[in-house]
């Protein structure tokens, strides 16, 4: 997969702000998932170690070592769901299992039209307004009900299908 | 005494604007720092403070700077701790999200006191709004002349970097934050040498949290005498007591050092659901060592309190549990996150992370022995103090001690071949 120029552009624009190239790394890659659809195709790795100047397996054990960036594909809408303390006391059990029957995944998998994926995350820092949601990198949705969770997928679906596009 | 509240604005408001921060005297501190001022008489106040780095170790910021080496090595760099990901902690996203500005201004009048050249913020990756909020303020400050070349005609020139992490708790150690924002895997390096001799690229640095930098501008605003009447006489200061769990209105609470943690359940937060009585807290972050309701009930929140009762302030995260919480699921949701987040390096930590965490799935599911709790304490035993880092330790602490403070729940998990409060406490 070859990065646009556009992408490699943005980038190298990053580069004046450190004295190494290399510190740019974990910002590229989250140019680089932003493109693509949340995760990070094979063969990006190769070109952004030749930007940086760095080794293959140097980009590829940073991939490997960090929750956000994913190697293989997840859903156009990436559901990220506080499991830690105080969201579990709060009850983010219940709520995950609402996501889970109503999209008829477990967390881990992708939905068949690839539109959704679960995944169950370590504390977000939203402890005060549990439990919550993340969706891809947006804004945090707070204070969640299984109640909620027809009203959430539905606007997802709606912004998969608006004219406009709704990635963000 | 009246509680001045000086990090957060007033409920429900954001001086995330500039003009919004400068009416309620923003910028003030550091446009007089930088006119009439000398750098090291900065270092002298932040140190005669009291002022105690707020991310969880509690060190005094003052004397941290002041390891600064002398020898007029430059560049010199702040790495500003914003990786906040020990659960339950969610303080310096409101400062970040809601006053962004005076983060901006601590980390001016600290590059002033210390000759720094650029100031890189690493803020966790989730954290979108902050994100968002942080860079806007920067880009309004510049446009204001509080950063950039010649800042307010000083001669001084300073930069603020807002480098986005990538979801990995190790990083919020200071070591580990400085290997990830360098582009590599966030394990921690050996010390010495310490981060200000050889911190970023190796360069001279110092590492503070966000709330102890957004401390900074109010120690000049309010003046030394003034700010050491806040807290206790060795915990100074107000700090953001971020309250979560089984409480009925958690959320962010600015007090004194020092304020008892029966008022903070209590009143701040709106106490206990009606009917349930108090089982436990932790009182600064799942690492930190947990409270029985009895202790719980009488300490005051500053660090020789807490340490004196058997724990420690962390970051002032207090996570409550009432009677329906099984505490076996607790020290199991706690044991599961460090088995997640060691970072590999160190054998104690990878190996008793993993063992931690199976020993007290076995527990919870019910198939586990007696003896597996004495095997959680020979372990814990081996994973505190022998590694390149706190994390193990912070495991051994945060998971273990809810064995070594309440056996007999544990002994009655085991007896019972699972949890006597199956279908009262909550899931895990």
């Amino acid at each position: 997969m070859p990065l646009s120029e556009e992408l490699k552009q943005r980038i190298a624009a990053e580069f004046p702000k450190y004295p190494e190239k290399r510190a740019v790394l974990l910002t590229a890659l989250h140019f680089i998932q932003a493109e693509h659809d949340g995760w990070i195709p094979k063969g990006a790795s190769a070109e952004v170690a030749a930007l940086l100047e760095i080794e293959q397996i140097d980009v590829e054990e940073v991939i490997s070592f960090y929750s956000l960036f994913h190697a293989e594909p997840v859903g156009k809408f990436h559901l990220q769901i506080c499991a830690n303390l105080s969201c579990c006391l709060a009850g983010a059990r219940p709520l995950i299992r609402t996501f889970e029957e109503k999209l008829d995944v477990r967390a881990g998998e992708i939905t068949e039209d690839g539109l959704f994926s679960i995944a169950e995350v370590e504390c977000l820092g939203s402890c005060g307004t549990a439990p919550m949601l993340q969706v891809n990198n947006e804004p945090f949705l707070e204070n969640l009900k299984p109640d909620d969770v027809p009203a959430i997928l539905l606007r997802l679906r709606e912004r998969a299908t608006a004219p406009a596009g709704g990635k963000s | 005494m009246a509680v001045v509240r000086y990090l957060l604005p007033p409920d429900g408001q954001s001086w995330s604007k500039l003009a919004d921060y400068k009416k309620n005297g923003g910028y003030a501190a550091a446009e007089n720092a930088l006119e009439s001022m000398k750098p090291e008489d900065i270092g002298t106040a932040v140190k005669g403070s009291g002022l105690r780095g707020r991310g969880g170790a509690g060190f005094s910021a003052g004397i941290k700077w002041s390891f600064l080496p002398s020898d007029g090595r430059r560049p010199r760099y702040i790495a500003c701790n914003g990786d906040e990901s020990e659960p339950g902690t969610y303080k310096d996203r409101q400062i970040v999200e809601r006053n962004p500005h005076q983060l901006i201004e601590g980390l001016l009048i600290a590059s002033f006191a210390n000759t720094i050249d650029a100031a890189y913020v690493y803020l966790r990756g989730e954290y979108r709004t902050a994100y968002d909020n942080l860079r806007a303020a920067i880009a309004e400050a510049k446009e204001a002349g509080y950063l950039g070349k010649n800042i307010l005609g000083s001669g001084l020139d300073f930069e603020i970097y807002v480098h986005r992490g990538a979801g990995a708790y190790i990083c919020g150690e200071e070591t580990g934050l400085m290997e990830s924002l360098e582009g590599r895997k966030g394990q921690p390096r050996k010390r010495p040498p310490f981060p200000a001799v050889a911190g970023l690229w190796r360069q001279p640095t110092i590492i503070n949290n966000i709330e102890t930098m957004a401390q900074v501008p109010y120690v000049l605003r309010a003046g030394v005498d003034s700010y050491k009447t806040i807290g206790t006489e060795k915990s100074t200061g107000n700090t953001i007591f971020g309250v979560s769990g089984c409480v009925m209105k958690p959320g962010p609470y600015e007090l004194p050092l020092g304020t008892p943690l029966k008022e903070i359940i209590f009143e701040h937060a709106g106490g206990l659901r009606p009917g349930r009585t108090l089982k436990a807290v932790i009182p600064g972050g799942v690492s930190m060592p947990v409270l029985t309701a009895e202790t719980a009930l009488q300490v005051t929140m500053d660090h020789d309190t807490l340490q004196k009762n058997g724990t420690l302030l962390g970051t002032g995260a207090v996570i409550v549990m009432d009677d329906t919480v099984c505490l076996v699921r607790v020290a199991l949701v706690i044991a599961r996150f460090f088995r997640h987040e060691s970072c590999g390096q160190c054998t104690q930590c990878r190996e008793g992370t993993g063992w931690l965490h199976k020993l007290f799935q076995g527990i919870e599911r019910g198939t586990g022995q007696m003896r597996d709790l004495d095997t959680i304490e020979d372990v814990c035993k081996f994973m505190e103090a022998h590694t390149i880092c706190a994390l193990s330790d912070a495991a051994a602490w945060g998971a273990g001690y809810f064995v070594r403070r309440f056996r007999p729940e544990f002994e009655a998990h085991i007896e019972h071949e699972g949890c006597p409060l199956a279908g009262v406490s909550f899931e895990v």
